[in-house]
C-alpha cells in the first residue's frame, strides 16, 4: 500500500527511527530552524567571544605602546618597563629555531613521501611523527632540561631554548611537507620518471619546486606556534628579568610569551597593561606570519590557474 | 662539452651512472637526518625513565600512585600524583563539557547549513583561533574570565578551576570544530538525500543520519581535543593557581600535572635533588596518558576511513 501522507503517519505511529517523531510538522519544523539557529549562534558566538577578548586586551595595552616601550628594558616600575630584551630573544629564537628545523623537517618530509619505500620502518617513522606532533609541549621541555641544559652542559642559553623549540616543531613541519608533497598531481611526477630520472631528480627539481608554496606556508605556521610557546621555556630557565640583549647563541635571554607570563602573574593592574601592550606586539607578529602564509597561499593558485 | 667527442651511449650511461650514485647518497644522508625524530622519541623516553627511576627509588610506586597528598616542596614531602592527576582530569573534562557541544555545533553549521563561500572564510578564522598562544589566553583568564565569574558567583576565589576549565574549553573548540566537520563532510550526500527523501526534517537529517556515520570522527576530534587539554599549560598555571587539592569544587584553586612543572621550574631546583626527580615522573606521567590518548584518536580515524572508502 502506498501512503502517500507519510507526515502524519510518521505522527501516528511508524518504526522507522527517522520518522518516529513527536509533534506535527510544524513544531518539527520549528526545531528544526531553531536547531539551525543554534548552530550558527554557536559559531557566531565563538568568534564575537574571542573578537572581544582581543579588542578587549587592545584597549588595555594600546596605551602603553610607544617607543620606549620598545627600546626599555623589564623594570620593577612598570612606566620605565619595556619589551627590548624580550623582542630581541624571541628573535635570536625564532632565527636559530628555523636554521635547524627548516631543513631537518622539510628534508624529512619529502623523504617520508617520495623516496622512502614503503614498509614496516616507513610505517614506523610515520607514526612515530604524528606520535610526537602530539606530545605536550612541556614534555618537550623536561627533555631539553635533561638533555641539551645538562647533559651536552648548553646551560640556560638561547642554543638550548631554540633546539627543544626545534624538536618540538619538527613534526609540523614534516607532516605539513608531506601534505604539501601529496598535493603535487602525479602527472608531474609520472612525467619526470617516464623521462628517466631518477627518484631523488624527480623530487628535487619538479615535485619540491611546484609543492614549495604548501611547504612554506606549513613552515609559517609551525615557526609561529614556536614563538608563542612559552612553557617549555620556563623549564629550560628563560630569565624573567633580563637587562641585556643577547649576542650569541650562548647567552641567556628572556622571550616575548615568557614576559607576558611574567607580568601577568604579578598582582598589579600596571603590570597586565603591560602584559596587554606585549600581546599586541606577540599577536601583531603572528598576525604578520599568518598573512604571508596566507599570500603564499593564495599567489600559488594563481599561478596554477 | 662530452657530448661531442664520445659516443652518446657512454655519455648517457655516465650521466645514468652519475644520478643512480647521487640517489644512493641522498637516500642515506636523508635517512639519517628523518631518523631525528626517532632518536627525539628515544631520547623522550630515556630521559623519562632514567630520572623518574632515580624518583622511584625515593618514592614507592604504589604511593605515587595511590597518595592523595602532593606537597613536594615542604617537609615532610609527600608524593601522591592524586591530587594533581584529579586537578588535570577536572580541567579537561570541564573543557570538553564546553568544547564539544559548541565545537559541534560550529561544525555541523559549516558543513551543513552555511553558504560555501560563508564557510570558506569562517572556517580559516576558526582555526586562526588554534594558533592564539596559550599564555595569551592565560591572560584573558586572569583578567577578563575570573573577574566575570567572580561577579556571578561571588565565592568564586582569585585562582580557581572553573576559569581555567572554561579557557581551555574555548582553546580547544577550534580542535573539535575542525575535525568534526571534515568529518561531517565526508558523510556521502546520498544518505542524506534519504533522509530527506523520507521527510526528514534537516534537524531529523543532521541528528540521525548525519551525526551518526560521522561519530567516530566526532569521537576522535574529541579525543584529541581531550588529549590537547590534558597538556595545556600556560593557561590552567595562569588561572587555577598551585593548590593540589582534591576537590569537586570548581571554584577553588587546584593545580595540574602541568601546572607542578611549570610552579617547580620558575623556582630554583637544585639538579638531583627528589623535587628536579619528580618533574621527570609528572612529565613521564603526562607523556603516557597523552600517548594513549593520540594513538586512540588515530584508530578511531583509521576505522572511520575504512568506513567510507
Amino acid at each position: 500500500m502506498i501512503n502517500l501522507d507519510f507526515y502524519s503517519a510518521a505522527s501516528a505511529k511508524s518504526n522507522h527511527p527517522l520518522l518516529d517523531q513527536r509533534g506535527n510538522l510544524g513544531t518539527r519544523k520549528l526545531k528544526s530552524y531553531f536547531f539551525a539557529f543554534m548552530c550558527f549562534f554557536a559559531t557566531v558566538s565563538v568568534i564575537g567571544l574571542i573578537a572581544y577578548l582581543i579588542l578587549d586586551t587592545f584597549l588595555q595595552g594600546g596605551a602603553w605602546i610607544n617607543a620606549d616601550f620598545f627600546t626599555n628594558f623589564a623594570s620593577r616600575m612598570p612606566d620605565k618597563s619595556g619589551i627590548k630584551a624580550a623582542l630581541f630573544g624571541t628573535i635570536w629564537l625564532l632565527g636559530i629555531t628555523a636554521l635547524f628545523s627548516i631543513p631537518v623537517g622539510v628534508i624529512s618530509g619529502i623523504y617520508l613521501e617520495e623516496l622512502m619505500k614503503r614498509g614496516f620502518f616507513h610505517k614506523f617513522i610515520s607514526v612515530n611523527v604524528s606520535n610526537l606532533a602530539g606530545v605536550p609541549s612541556v614534555v618537550y621541555g623536561i627533555f631539553g632540561l635533561a638533555f641539551f641544559v645538562r647533559m651536552l652542559g648548553f646551560e640556560r642559553s638561547l642554543l638550548s631554548g631554540a633546539l627543544t623549540l626545534s624538536l618540538m616543531s619538527l613534526p609540523v613541519i614534516i607532516i605539513s611537507t608531506r601534505e604539501a608533497i601529496a598535493a603535487v598531481p602525479s602527472s608531474i611526477k609520472m612525467g619526470a620518471l617516464a623521462m628517466g630520472a631518477t627518484k631523488w631528480q624527480t623530487a628535487r627539481d619538479h615535485i619540491f619546486p611546484t609543492a614549495l608554496p604548501g611547504i612554506l606556508t606549513g613552515v609559517i605556521l609551525a615557526l609561529s606556534r614556536a614563538i608563542g610557546e612559552t612553557a617549555p621555556l620556563i623549564i629550560l630557565g628563560a630569565v624573567s628579568f633580563i637587562a641585556f640583549v643577547p649576542e650569541g647563541w650562548n647567552d641567556g635571554y628572556t622571550a616575548l610569551p615568557m614576559q607576558i607570563y611574567t607580568w601577568v602573574s604579578k598582582p598589579q593592574e600596571d603590570f597586565h597593561q603591560l602584559a596587554a601592550a606585549t600581546i599586541i606586539v606577540l599577536l601583531g607578529v603572528l598576525l604578520v606570519a599568518n598573512s604571508i602564509a596566507i599570500f603564499i597561499r593564495i599567489r600559488s593558485r594563481k599561478v596554477k590557474l | 662539452m662530452t657530448q661531442s667527442d664520445q659516443p652518446l651511449s657512454e655519455w648517457t650511461n655516465k650521466a645514468y651512472r652519475r644520478a643512480r650514485w647521487e640517489q644512493m647518497f641522498v637516500h642515506y644522508l636523508f635517512l639519517a637526518i628523518s631518523s631525528v625524530t626517532i632518536l627525539t622519541t628515544i631520547g623522550i623516553i630515556a630521559t623519562l625513565a632514567i630520572e623518574s627511576q632515580h624518583f622511584f627509588s625515593h618514592v614507592t610506586f604504589g604511593e605515587f600512585l595511590t597518595g592523595t597528598k602532593w606537597e613536594p616542596l615542604f617537609e615532610p614531602k609527600k608524593f601522591g600524583v592524586l591530587p594533581i592527576l584529579w586537578g588535570t582530569m577536572m580541567i579537561a573534562f570541564g573543557a570538553c563539557v564546553i568544547a564539544v557541544p559548541i565545537g559541534v555545533g560550529i561544525a555541523l553549521y559549516l558543513s551543513e547549513y552555511a553558504h560555501p563561500k560563508v564557510r570558506a572564510t569562517l572556517k580559516p578564522l576558526i582555526e586562526l583561533l588554534a594558533g592564539i598562544p596559550s599564555v595569551v589566553f592565560g591572560y584573558f583568564a586572569v583578567t577578563i574570565i575570573t573577574p566575570f565569574l567572580q561577579r556571578f558567583l561571588p565565592s568564586t576565589e582569585v585562582f580557581n578551576a572553573a576559569s581555567a576549565a572554561l579557557t581551555v574549553g574555548i582553546m580547544i573548540i577550534p580542535v573539535v570544530a575542525s575535525l568534526s566537520e571534515d568529518a561531517f563532510r565526508s558523510v556521502p550526500q546520498s544518505m542524506r538525500d534519504a533522509g530527506y527523501a523520507l521527510g526528514a526534517t534537516p534537524f531529523e537529517v543532521n541528528l540521525r543520519v548525519v551525526i551518526p556515520a560521522a561519530v567516530s570522527g566526532i569521537m576522535a576530534s574529541v579525543i584529541l581535543a581531550f588529549a590537547r587539554a590534558i597538556g595545556e599549560t600556560m593557561a590552567v598555571s595562569l588561572a587555577a593557581g598551585s593548590s593540589p587539592n582534591l576537590t569537586l569544587n570548581f571554584l577553588e584553586p587546584i593545580q595540574t600535572m602541568t601546572g607542578f612543572i611549570v610552579q617547580v621550574s620558575m623556582g630554583d631546583v637544585q639538579h638531583g635533588s627528589i623535587e628536579y626527580q619528580s618533574l621527570f615522573a609528572v612529565a613521564g606521567m603526562l607523556f603516557i596518558v597523552t600517548m594513549i590518548f593520540n594513538n586512540l584518536a588515530r584508530k578511531v580515524v583509521t576505522k572511520m576511513k575504512q568506513a567510507y572508502e
